[in-house]
């Protein structure tokens, strides 16, 4: 590639070091709990919603259905450690590794659909996922699972008396996600995704692999979903289906993405930055009241920023002149 | 009850079908219909079958106004334009289930007397509940006046017209907002009808669209964009898969037989059943 891609790659890494850095260095300052809380939930979906926008914004496949992932980590994880005493460690890899296979499986039927087909097909097989969950006795059906509290523990990835090991998983996770992504915005799967999604067509008679690619994306991003949802079910120590594979988990993990930038390095982390505390505040402020003026106002700045900045949040920052680029 | 489904997505049908438009705030749509028969009724006294029009009349409007304000500008985007107006409707969809919970407070509620409301009717031994069988009746007069509509008049043509290429309709004179406002309207008034008549039979709650929503988007899908008959049809499907998955498998995952069925029917069929694009 030329010089000003390789000259922008470093510099995406270098910034990304020192907000790694700064993150890190926050619960020295922050020592109050709901601002840590929101800290940690908004590093979690910065990387949800980084590892979504793998598949549905490199990759251009809209997956509203990747609560199914999520769920499937974290019940993959609890159903692991309840039922057989595997550590929640191993559960996390288990549960990728479950959800990635999944995700493939599912990927041989469903990416031979296109437009409103296909993402009719994720949020129904992400619902089907709920029903099934509902009603299996054996995973707790409806009631859910309580994780057992056995106190503070690296081992047992639990920890009672502060969040800090929480917040520092997450920002893991988050770094991790975005690492990953970009990495792979350089490789060969980086250049074969943004092909397959501008015209796959076009891609296929050229010789890109456009099955193939659309597994890779599927496949690391539903590992990377999962390995978040384990996170969540250590972090809220409490699951049911609703909570963890309900519809309204794949539209959190996308909106990031979608406010950020879909299909951009820094889209996700940006959204997420901003959304998630957001969210958080407007619940707080306004959602006690249980009369919905939480909703109105989430609602409204939804409808106003998908409307005023279609291309995202990031697209502030874009020089006019480099667009190609910094795509 | 499944042409009850029929009747929520044949709105649906017209808007997310036939205009290409993503609405993810359909079924909240259905919501505020049945909000509206609901306090018409209590208010007012009038029967829920007599408000219907009325309900349609209003629902119109608010299709068309929301039209205006809001997907006309979503649809303008050049970028994501598919994101955008899934997350535009959403949002929308967000604010007015939290003005119902303000408004309308999250109490359930319901009509308890109305001329059709736990009534049933027996036809050659079977019998059958009077609400269900007029929506039923008004849901194949809606589809039938939707295909006439669509197919035999210059509206319909201009709306599939404006669908398929913008550019070139606005050269022969056809206004593309105006058009798609009236299809907006069209599709609400479509979607105010099934509010009235299910509101005397189900409860009322500001989230009772989420649950309709889903299914009315995966008749639509089944039967195929861009087909009327299509919705129809995947209306009727819907409700014999659901009553069939009824029977096999306990009440709570009725659904799953839907889901599966869309599954298995995109998989051999792509473009659903009567798709055309």
């Amino acid at each position: 590639m030329d010089k000003d891609f390789a000259a922008r790659r470093r510099r995406d890494l270098i910034i990304a070091a020192v907000l790694a850095a700064i993150a890190a260095l926050t619960p020295l300052f922050v020592k109050d709990v709901v601002v840590q809380n929101i800290l940690i939930l908004t590093l979690m979906y910065a990387g949800l919603s980084q590892s979504w926008n793998i598949l549905s914004g490199y990759c251009g496949q809209i997956s509203l259905g990747h609560a199914l992932y999520f769920g499937l980590g974290a019940y993959t994880t609890e159903l692991l450690f309840m039922k057989f005493g595997v550590l929640p460690w191993f559960g996390m890899l288990a549960g990728g590794v479950v959800s990635a296979l999944i995700a493939m499986g599912l990927g041989y039927p469903f990416f031979r659909l296109r437009g409103h087909y296909f993402v009719i097909a994720t949020i129904v097989i992400a619902e089907i996922g709920l029903l099934l969950f509902h009603n299996w006795e054996w995973a707790g059906a409806a009631m859910g699972i309580t994780i057992p509290i056995r106190g503070d523990s690296w081992l047992k990835f639990q920890f009672l008396r502060t969040k800090l090991p929480y917040f520092y998983f997450a920002l893991a996770l988050c770094c991790l996600a975005w690492f990953v992504t970009w990495w792979l915005e350089d490789s060969k799967w980086g250049f074969w995704w943004r092909a397959v999604k501008d015209n796959p067509d076009a891609a296929e008679s050229l010789g890109v692999d456009v099955f193939n690619s659309k597994m890779g994306a599927a496949a690391v991003s539903a590992f990377l979903v999962a390995v978040g949802g384990s996170f969540y079910a250590q972090f809220v120590s409490y699951i049911d289906p609703e909570s963890v594979m309900g519809f309204q988990f794949s539209l959190l993990m996308a909106l990031p993405a979608v406010l950020g930038g879909i299909g951009t390095l820094w889209g996700p982390v940006l959204g997420a930055a901003i959304l998630i505390p957001l969210t958080e505040l407007t619940r707080f402020k306004f959602g006690g009241s249980g009369r919905g003026v939480d909703l109105i106002v989430y609602g409204t700045l939804i409808v106003l920023i998908s409307l005023a900045l279609p291309r995202g949040l990031l697209s502030l920052f874009a020089r006019p002149k480099k667009t190609g680029v910094s795509r | 009850m499944g042409l009850l489904y029929g009747l929520i997505a044949v709105g649906l049908a017209l808007i997310f079908g036939l205009m290409d438009v993503t609405n993810f705030a359909h079924g909240e749509f259905l919501m505020i219909a049945m909000y509206l028969s609901f306090f018409l009724f209590a208010f007012f006294a009038i029967d829920p079958l007599l408000s219907a029009p009325l309900v349609a009349a209003a629902l119109f409007i608010f299709g068309a106004v929301v039209y205006l304000l809001i997907v006309r500008f979503a649809m303008r985007a050049k970028a994501n334009a598919g994101m955008v107006q899934i997350f535009t409707t959403f949002g929308l969809a967000i604010v007015m289930r939290g003005l119902a919970q303000y408004f309308f407070t999250p109490d359930y509620r319901s009509i308890p007397q109305s001329w059709l409301g736990g009534k049933t009717i027996s036809i050659a031994g079977i019998f059958l509940p009077e609400p269900q069988l007029v929506g039923a009746l008004v849901s194949i007069a809606a589809f039938a006046g939707l295909y006439f509509f669509i197919h035999r008049t210059d509206f319909g043509r201009a709306l599939e017209a404006t669908r398929e290429d913008p550019g070139a309709v606005a050269l022969v004179g056809i206004d593309k907002n105006r058009v798609f406002a009236f299809g907006w309207g069209l599709g609400a008034a479509l979607v105010g009808l099934a509010g009235a008549i299910m509101a005397v039979f189900f409860y009322i709650y500001p989230d009772v669209g989420a649950s309709f929503a889903l299914i009315a988007y995966v008749t639509v899908a089944l039967g195929g964009f861009g087909s009327v008959f299509g919705a129809f049809a995947g209306g009727i499907i819907v409700g014999l898969v659901e009553a069939v998955t009824a029977l096999v498998l306990p009440p709570s995952l009725k659904s799953v037989g839907i889901y599966a069925v869309y599954l298995l029917v995109v998989f051999i069929r792509p473009r659903g059943l009567f798709g055309s694009i």
